[in-house]
């Protein structure tokens, strides 16, 4: 018996499609450049994408899974599975340099690296996105959103938010 | 076999305390006493509530049971005398000051049980511990600022925190007690009576430095879990009503 199979789409393909998927919460990133993106492969007729959400209780999974189950369906790719990777845990040292730079020109502070040391980073002044003093002080650890904490800059005055070294 | 359902109670019942205690949390929002900490706060319930089910998941992996339904199961579908909660977590909110307090507690015991976790030779256990922990990590700096600054803030504030620690500390004992499957799970996860210890020392320490006068003696200690508070049959309800009226709502 002979299976005719519609051609494939070559993965740099999808991986460029998906590329163009924005964050739901910060339309100004793509979901691979935050490492959330972390698999793509073809099983069968299915495109299977494995992502790796952020933070465990972020409500935007949901959206993000249908975003990237639209864009792929421009490409013609019909039978899309999205599967949830915990392990290894999203880190935030998976955030391309190309991102938080689009991060700190949408005025939101990048996270520092931290190699796995949280407690240390922490104690680490924040450079204001706006006019990079690190004159800071930190708010609330939680702002608009889990993945976030408010600063004020002491220096230009001006209230930004961190996105939260994980 | 038997070690599996060792570890399905135990997961339960570190699903149980994250799921009721971000249930209480989530009750100030929109009644916090600022805007900034009603953010924090409901954003502390929000990750309270996906760290019980990340473990609600584990627990439905080890029991074989469908991971994408297993968790509303558990929680909307649960009669109150099955869940396995402490009843520190159970209390109603109280005052900012017993929420603020309760919630250190929790935090700083968990930090210590999920850092014990986090090295387990059961590796999905691990890695779930990992996860939530860095994230509590957060929460701990946030609600161990709290202390200090109600404790040593006003007459008014030091009083309210004050009468916190003399209700919650009897409750907050009963997180030395070994976890239901605790005992058989021997190598594989901490024990609660060891973590006891190191919590006990650490918070006793710091609530003196925040003014506070640490309670004499434990008090009334309940530390089954399947015994529940006076509170819990109401937030059961109150918790399952939508769902007890619609099984099949969707929103």
């Amino acid at each position: 018996m002979v299976t005719i199979h519609s051609p494939k789409i070559a993965l740099d393909e999808i991986w460029a499609a998906l590329a163009e998927v924005p964050d739901p919460e910060m339309p100004f990133v793509n979901l691979v450049e935050m490492g959330i993106v972390r698999d793509v492969d073809w099983v069968d007729e299915t495109l299977r994408v494995i992502i790796t959400p952020t933070f465990a209780a972020c409500p935007a999974y949901e959206v993000m899974g249908a975003n990237i189950k639209d864009r792929l369906h421009q490409l013609s790719i019909e039978n899309v599975e999205i599967h949830f990777r915990h392990s290894p845990s999203w880190t935030s040292e998976w955030i391309t340099e190309a991102a938080r730079a689009k991060l700190k020109a949408a005025g939101l502070a990048p996270p520092p690296h931290h190699s796995g040391n949280l407690v240390q980073v922490l104690l680490d002044p924040v450079a204001c996105p706006h006019c990079d003093s690190t004159n800071t002080s930190l708010r609330n650890s939680f702002g608009t959103t889990p993945c976030r904490m408010i600063y004020t800059c002491n220096d230009c005055r001006e209230p930004f938010e961190q996105f939260k070294p994980l | 076999m038997k070690q599996s359902k060792a570890l399905a109670e135990y997961l339960i019942a570190l699903a149980d305390d994250e799921l009721i205690l971000g249930h209480r949390d989530s009750e100030w929002t929109g009644h916090a006493p600022i805007l900034e900490e009603d953010i924090a706060f409901a954003n502390i319930a929000l990750d309270e509530i996906g760290h019980a089910r990340l473990w609600y998941e584990l627990a439905a992996g080890v029991t074989g049971t469908d991971k994408s339904r297993y968790p509303d199961q558990q929680v909307y579908f649960r009669p109150a005398v099955d869940w396995r909660c402490l009843q520190l977590v159970e209390l109603p909110k109280g005052d900012w000051a017993f929420s603020m307090l309760r919630q250190y507690l929790f935090d700083a015991f968990e930090s210590h049980r999920l850092e014990g976790v986090t090295a387990s030779k059961h590796q999905p256990l691990a890695d779930v511990a990992a996860r939530i922990r860095n994230e509590e990590f957060y929460h701990l700096r946030h609600t161990r600022a709290w202390v200090p600054r109600l404790g040593q803030g006003t007459e008014e504030s030091h009083r309210r925190m004050q009468a916190a620690l003399d209700e919650l500390w009897p409750y907050a004992q009963g997180l030395g007690a070994p976890l239901p499957g605790e005992l058989e799970l021997e190598e594989m996860v901490p024990h609660s009576h060891s973590l006891f210890m190191l919590w006990s020392s650490e918070v006793t320490q710091f609530l003196i430095e925040a003014g506070l006068d640490v309670p004499k003696s434990g008090g009334r200690v309940e530390v089954d879990r399947a015994v529940h508070s006076e509170y819990f049959p109401a937030l059961i309800a109150d918790l399952q009503e939508v769902a007890q009226l619609d099984a099949e709502a969707q929103w």
